[in-house]
């Protein structure tokens, strides 16, 4: 029987995951913030970047849910502690070959040297073990079981993804408008292509394989948990601390106001590669001397993974907290905060009640833009190795380890192409929902002068 | 205002202290004076006979921050975050734990990164505002429809992926400019070619769509209605008011990265080999070569503040309602 | 249209540039000269003789400063040739009593052993301010003068040029420069336990008045193990028998300097402008460094007063076939400038090479199936594309070993214990070496089967070299044991299907690594599937290079990888790394997994002093048979260094050991300039793409906004 082992990076998002139902419960009952996200529900872009949003949600979630399984590996994998995706695609996890292959090869793409019947050596390109091993070598043949699997994976997508939209369009969205029909053509699409994919996938390995033969589609799919969490458990660190701080700068001016501007501008001051650096050799340091609490791997690369983005909210809360006091300073003169003043509002109620919900907006909206240039600075940070741990599956890692891939002849360029694709669909779909969000919280942009280039952009220079 | 400048360039010491108080603290607690030596100085045969010499050589060998040795202020001054500081304060940057003298690298490697910089922000100004006052103009066309999205499909991409693509397409399928390298003076530009528009295209979908979003608000603008009502013709309209009147962001944005631009661009010059100051940043991190480190984020903070500076005092420029006090 | 005219503009500026391909990136006047093109990674840290110990640096050092001696360029096995020397020195041995003893004599009655050491006369100094001399004899750039400091910035503000005569006290000036505790030079506490005085006089330096940045005329110290004879001829005495000591004499650390070098230096606003003997050699080799930029590149310059040193006579039989000896006795060098080229990323050096820039080229491991594949018989050869390059391919197995260690000091891997012992050999038969050559080097490595490399006296060939523990012979080849037999020898050693019993998981041992690039993942993903074979779970502690480096030193890590290069073609040099009193963590010395059997200790004292022969032969197979037995390392594999050049290219043969070799080179300029036209033609059609592209769109912009305007005023 398996049981459950939560690693602190699922902790983290599942309690990212409450937060933003606690949220929707909220924006639902109060009519000020129902408006806005009315409004972006009503753009079809924006309703269908939430679909492929929502898809890269449930896969980091599956991915988020850590097993342990009691019984000893028969398979030889190295951990025993595998995710909920781990499990679903099993068949792409274990069916590794030696080394590189291409998209739906049947055989491997360099030669080996294989010893003959005869006793000789030989050079060949040898059969790929896992990868098309079922179908017959012959082009035609190939072709034509690809054809089969696909329209058969195309149907049952199809008909699961219907299935889904008859049961929760009606509910979750009232009626039929344009955006809801964009956003149940995205859903079809999704599930036709996954469909695709998914019965393709367990046969052949639709993106190749990489140089030690592990399905470059798998390692695809296990990125979008590190992307995901790189993009929103940054903001989770640096939110708390830029609220404060922000605000309580903005409404009690003076001393404070003195210290925490000192403290951002000082901050800001220092190049954040150099600050990032500094902090990621200050952790393996800290790993070293503590070498006996990180006994697993998993456990050091989720450690990684979370000072990594303790690191990024730590160089990337300043702009925020910036904003934020310019906002305080300005509502902290309106007419109701004065009245609640009059009232004898104690300070705390008064940022509670009147400063902190009046400023959500700008904390909204820089959440969902920073969240796509967090998504890219993992992959150049990789590049300077103070990325995320090397054994993590990233998108950073693999267009690292792609770079040399492009020098090869015929060129491999598989890696490349899926790392780059998962990872723009990821952060294009993001950047069209942060686009409608801030049309609809901010309709007046220049007001906070939000630069469409989030400062942590600056990174990927 | 020059009041208002002189207290602005006091309040940068304590930032420039705080900056280099919290590198210093962070590079040496990850990195002992012994880590850096025996980094030096190789891996073979090496004594510890020669690794104290080489912290005594540069001064490694004081306490860090607190001498108790010592009496009176010498417990302060006479440690290594005190005098290093001081020497850096002064613009000295010694030399950096492999040898070499800072200040000369510095002045030397300054050029590229501002070679690339330079014509990076000046093509990208002219690109992105050209393409951004045609979206404003044409707002709501096929033209603006499809330049939106592909602008967001430009910000989504990765820079390495332009850097990576631009090589082996520009350089390696097509031979037109070389892969990578510099040279001096006027043999520089064709090296800069692909560098620069790598540095463009990376950031081009983020601006034209902000600029686009600028012209947009000014068209909607009451004085807009207004100077059409008087029959002024379209073009005297974009050029005369709207662009005039968002240039103004757009300047104070741009200001402030001026002095940054002297840092250069850390990977695009590392992929190119370009000498500027980024890849020396990017190999001194690689080198843990802590002296480099040190000097590059004291100037970078000062450029930081100087940026700030910058901004404010361009407002003044621009817009004569504000005023410095 | 201020977007078409821009890539316009660029285009006829580019294409103004000539004939030349535009993607050339050397200036115009270059092309046809005689430079050789080539690269650096890394800025050398040091190219003062005296502390200079990476490869990366000797590549510089050795065509600039020219030791005793040298390696011949053709002949193999390696053998020694004087340089500037007259000959070989042979060492006469003394007792205390001063008695000359035979060469045979055993170590302990050796008190002295001295090199005499006769210089070719007439040998010069590359032209340099530091020798530069007035009339009268003195030297114009030495001392206080008023147009100085502040206006030079470099050597080339230095208008007069001198020379001076190469002399026996220059050699012996630079002995005492490895004892100046100034300079750090890493053998000084080695050479210190051989040469007489060389750590007294470490001390007296020491203690002598620092004039900072100032000259300390080491002139003034005496050196008890160096004597000038005459103005040709020195002795250097060794305080024991060593008798690998000629082969340091062909290392740049024994090569000249003059003291007048130093003293220039030595003036006030010199180092500010990065003006020092590290970053400006003296010295009498073929070469001398004219520029050294290491931010961009480094070029080297045809000495003018380099003496008549000619291309060898004689090689190995083949030699000649293979047009190796057809500059025999020609003078050297050929080639009349270098150019090293900073390249930081493996991608453009690739490029750059394919495309005619560079004329050598290591091969980028991802490169490797582009340049190389295996023929039928598994011998590398070069694909048709590199054929229809014409591109060279040479191989050449390095004295050096690439091995994974593990810490004898840990209690669970290390120790003498039976258990612990046959843990390790289990280990060492798990761990697929073969597979990890043909992954991760692209077979670029000849399996090892102890510590010793091919090429290097004491090594065997076939089954006499097996390595008993790991392999067997079977059918003719040496093939791995079964796997079964490790999961035996691991249930003997107390881990039963790999579960460690005393907690019935399963057992947990610590790789320790550091980051080595893009490939690290894949690496120890590999290695922690070997583990998983035994059934044993590998956490790998990967940390930043100090922090690894400490770890090895202090005794903390457990399994790790490790290597070494020969400093020496010896068998001392690899099996020293294994001596006890070597040891890591107790002694700071080269032996990293701080294995100390007293048995070998014995044999490897009486192996190191022997001369090459049966006897040496014999122990030296004693003492890799109780290394392999004890599984102190996982051997892992000699990498092999594949090398490109182009046709045009001469003279090449690898050579492992010297780095001088540049001044062998031949290049074909003709033929490189017709090549690099022929495989650069500049593709037009995607610009022409480009605009047309623009200009449809501003066309369609244009007949939108027409008709809009009348859209507004209708």
């Amino acid at each position: 029987m398996p049981t459950l082992v939560p690693l602190w990076s699922d902790v983290c998002l599942w309690l990212l995951v409450l937060v933003g139902l606690w949220y929707a419960r909220q924006a639902r009952r109060h009519e000020p913030l129902r408006a806005p996200w009315r409004a972006v529900r009503r753009g079809p872009m924006a309703l269908a970047a939430a679909c492929v949003l929502l898809v890269y949600l449930a896969i980091a979630l599956l991915d988020s849910v850590h097993l342990e399984r009691t019984t000893r590996p028969a398979d030889g994998a190295e951990t025993a502690i595998l995710s909920v995706l781990d499990v679903l695609l099993t068949p792409l996890r274990l069916g590794v070959e030696t080394s590189y292959s291409a998209p739906f090869a049947t055989r491997a793409f360099s030669q080996e040297s294989v010893l003959t019947s005869a006793g000789r050596v030989q050079r060949e390109y040898p059969r790929l073990r896992y990868g098309a091993a079922h179908s017959a070598e012959s082009q035609g043949a190939r072709a034509r079981d690809i054809f089969q699997r696909s329209a058969t994976g195309a149907v049952a997508g199809l008909a699961l993804a219907l299935s889904a939209l008859w049961l929760a369009l009606p509910a979750a969205l009232g009626r039929t408008d344009r955006a809801a029909r964009a956003a149940g053509l995205t859903l079809l699409a999704l599930g036709v292509g996954g469909g695709v994919l998914l019965a393709l996938a367990t046969r052949y390995h639709v993106f190749g394989t990489d140089k030690v033969g592990s399905d470059v589609f798998y390692q695809a799919l296990k990125s979008v948990r590190t992307g995901l969490l790189i993009g929103t458990l940054t903001t989770l660190v640096a939110l708390p601390l830029a609220l404060v701080l922000g605000v309580a700068a903005g409404y009690f001016r003076g001393f404070t106001d003195d210290l925490v501007q000192y403290f951002y501008t000082t901050l800001s001051a220092i190049p954040g590669v150099l600050l990032v650096a500094a902090s990621a050799l200050l952790l393996d340091a800290y790993m070293t001397r503590h070498a006996e609490a990180f006994t697993s791997l998993l456990a050091r690369a989720d450690l990684r993974l979370l000072a990594l983005c303790g690191i990024l909210g730590i160089t990337s809360w300043t702009s925020l907290c910036r904003l934020l006091r310019a906002e305080a300073l300005k509502l902290r003169e309106m007419d109701f905060v004065h009245a609640a003043r009059a009232l004898g509002a104690r300070s705390g109620q008064i940022l509670r009640q009147h400063l902190v919900p009046n400023v959500m907006h700008i904390v909204i909206i820089t959440t969902v833009l920073d969240f796509s240039s967090l998504v890219l600075a993992e992959a150049a940070l990789t590049y300077l190795d103070i990325g995320v741990d090397p054994s993590m599956d990233s998108w950073g890692n693999m267009i690292n380890a792609a770079r040399l891939e492009l020098a090869r002849e015929p060129l491999v360029w598989w890696s490349l192409a899926a790392a780059l694709s998962s990872m723009f669909g990821l952060v294009l779909a993001a950047n069209i929902f942060a686009d409608a969000v801030r049309d609809a919280f901010d309709p007046r942009q220049r007001e906070f002068g939000l630069t469409p280039s989030a400062p942590t952009a600056r990174v990927c220079e | 205002m020059s009041a208002y400048l002189i207290r602005r360039l006091l309040y940068a010491l304590p930032i420039v202290l705080g900056v280099n108080l919290l590198t210093f603290v962070l590079f040496f607690v990850v990195n002992t004076p012994d880590d850096m030596a025996r980094m030096q100085l190789g891996e073979r045969r090496v004594t510890a006979q020669a690794v104290a010499l080489w912290k005594a050589e540069r001064g490694y060998d004081r306490p860090l921050f607190w001498d108790a040795s010592r009496s009176g202020v010498d417990q302060l001054t006479d440690t290594l975050f005190f005098t290093s500081s001081q020497r850096l304060f002064s613009f000295d940057f010694g030399r950096s734990d492999a040898g070499r003298d800072i200040g000369a690298d510095l002045r030397q490697r300054m050029w590229p990164s501002l070679a690339i910089a330079v014509p990076v922000l000046l093509v990208e100004l002219a690109l992105a505002l050209t393409w951004a006052l045609l979206m404003a103009w044409l707002r709501g066309s096929a033209l603006d429809v499809w330049s939106a999205i592909v602008c967001v499909a430009m910000m989504s991409c990765s820079g390495l992926f332009y850097i990576i693509g631009g090589q082996w397409l520009m350089a390696k399928l097509w031979h037109l400019v070389p892969i990578s390298g510099y040279g001096e003076g006027l043999a520089a530009l064709h090296f800069l070619v692909l560098p620069v528009l790598v540095g463009v295209l990376a950031s081009l979908g983020a601006n034209v769509r902000w600029y686009r979003a600028l012209f947009a608000e000014e068209l909607a603008k009451d004085y807009v209605r207004m100077a059409h009502a008087k029959g002024l013709s379209e073009p005297r309209v974009m050029f005369g008011h709207v662009l005039r009147n968002a240039l103004i962001p757009i300047l104070t944005g741009v200001v402030v990265l001026l002095p940054s631009l002297f840092l250069g661009a850390l990977i695009t010059e590392a992929f190119f080999a370009i000498p500027g100051l980024g890849s020396y940043t990017i190999e001194a991190l690689q080198a843990q070569d802590f002296a480099i480190v040190r000097a590059m984020v004291y100037l970078g903070s000062l450029l930081y503040i100087a940026g700030l500076l910058l901004t404010d005092l361009s407002y003044v420029l621009v817009d004569p309602r504000v005023r410095l006090a | 249209m201020r977007k078409l005219s821009l890539p316009l503009a660029l285009a006829l500026a580019l294409g103004a540039c000539g004939a030349e391909p535009l993607n050339n990136p050397y200036p115009t006047a270059e092309s046809g000269r005689s430079i050789l093109y080539t690269t650096f990674e890394e800025r050398p840290k040091h190219l003062d003789p005296a502390s200079s110990y990476s490869e990366n640096e000797a590549v510089i050092t050795s065509q600039v400063y020219e030791p005793l001696l040298q390696y011949h360029f053709l002949q193999r096995p390696y053998a020694l040739v004087p340089l500037t020397a007259t000959e070989v020195p042979q060492p006469t041995y003394y007792d205390a009593h001063d008695q000359m003893l035979p060469a045979s004599a055993p170590d302990e009655q050796v008190a002295r052993a001295v090199y005499r050491l006769r210089l070719r006369p007439g040998i010069r100094y590359q032209p340099h301010p530091a020798f530069a001399q007035r009339d009268d004899g003195s030297l114009i750039y030495h001392g206080p003068r008023k147009e100085r400091p502040g206006t030079v910035r470099s050597l080339a503000d230095f208008p007069r040029l001198g020379t001076r005569e190469l002399v026996a006290a220059d050699y012996v000036y630079q002995l005492k420069r490895l004892a100046n505790p100034r300079l750090n030079s890493p053998i000084a506490g080695f050479m210190g336990h051989y040469i007489r005085g060389l750590d007294a006089l470490g001390v007296v330096l020491r203690a002598a008045p620092d004039r900072s940045g100032g000259f300390l005329d080491l002139r003034e110290f005496p050196l008890a193990g160096a004597r000038v004879l005459d103005r040709y001829t020195f002795e250097i005495e060794l305080t024991q028998k060593y008798p690998q000591f000629i082969y340091w004499l062909a290392m740049p650390f024994f090569a000249p300097v003059p003291w007048e070098a130093e003293r220039f230096y030595a003036e006030p606003g010199m180092a500010e402008h990065n003006l020092t003997l590290d970053w400006q050699p003296v010295g009498t080799g073929p070469y001398l460094l004219r520029e050294n930029n290491p931010n961009r590149r480094m070029t080297l310059a045809r000495n003018p007063n380099f003496w008549r040193e000619t291309y060898p006579t004689d090689g190995e039989s083949g030699d000649a076939a293979a047009g190796l000896l057809a500059d025999a006795g020609r003078p050297l060098p050929f080639i009349d400038a270098v150019h090293f080229m900073l390249e930081k990323e493996d991608i453009p050096q690739w490029g750059k090479f394919l495309q005619g820039y560079y004329d050598t080229s290591p091969i980028a491991p991802d490169g490797f199936d582009q340049a190389i594949r295996f023929a039928p018989d598994g011998s590398a050869e070069l694909t048709p594309e590199m054929r229809a390059h014409a591109v060279q391919l040479s191989v050449a197995t390095q004295a050096a070993i690439s091995y994974i260690g593990f810490n004898m000091q840990d209690p669970v891997v290390g120790g003498a214990s039976a258990g612990a012992r046959k843990l390790r050999q289990a280990l060492s038969i798990a761990l697929d070496v073969e597979e990890m050559i043909s992954i991760f080097s692209n077979g670029r490595g000849v399996v090892a089967q102890g510590p010793i490399p091919p090429g290097i006296f004491g090594y065997r060939e076939g089954a006499a070299g097996l390595n008993p523990v790991v392999y067997e012979w079977r059918a003719g080849r040496a093939q791995r044991r079964p796997l079964a037999h490790a999961r035996a020898l691991l249930a003997q050693a107390g881990y039963p299907e790999g579960r460690d019993p005393a907690s019935g998981e399963p057992l947990t041992l610590y790789f320790d690594a550091h980051s080595t690039g893009p490939d690290t993942k894949a690496l120890y993903q590999w290695y922690r599937k070997q583990f998983a074979k035994l059934g044993l779970r590998l956490v790998v502690r990967m940390t930043d290079y100090n922090r690894f480096q400490d770890k090895v030193r202090q005794g903390n890590a457990q399994i790790f990888s490790w290597g070494w290069n020969a400093d020496y073609p010896d068998p001392e040099n690899f099996l020293f790394l294994l001596y006890g009193p070597n040891g890591k963590v107790a002694h700071q010395g080269e032996n990293a997994t701080n294995y100390a059997d007293p048995e070998f200790d014995r044999l490897f004292t009486e192996m190191r002093a022997l001369p090459n022969g049966p006897r040496r032969q014999a122990l030296l197979d004693q003492l890799v048979t109780l290394a392999r037995n004890d599984a102190p390392w996982i051997w892992g594999f000699h990498p092999q260094a594949y090398a490109l050049s182009h046709q045009w290219y001469g003279n090449v043969k690898p050579h492992m050991m010297a780095r001088n070799t540049l001044k062998y080179r031949r290049l074909d300029t003709t033929l490189r300039d017709q090549q690099r036209k022929a495989w650069n033609a500049p593709q037009w059609w995607p610009l022409l793409g480009v605009g047309g592209g623009v200009l449809l769109a501003l066309g369609g912009g244009w007949r939108l906004w027409r008709r809009r305007q009348r859209a507004t005023i209708a």
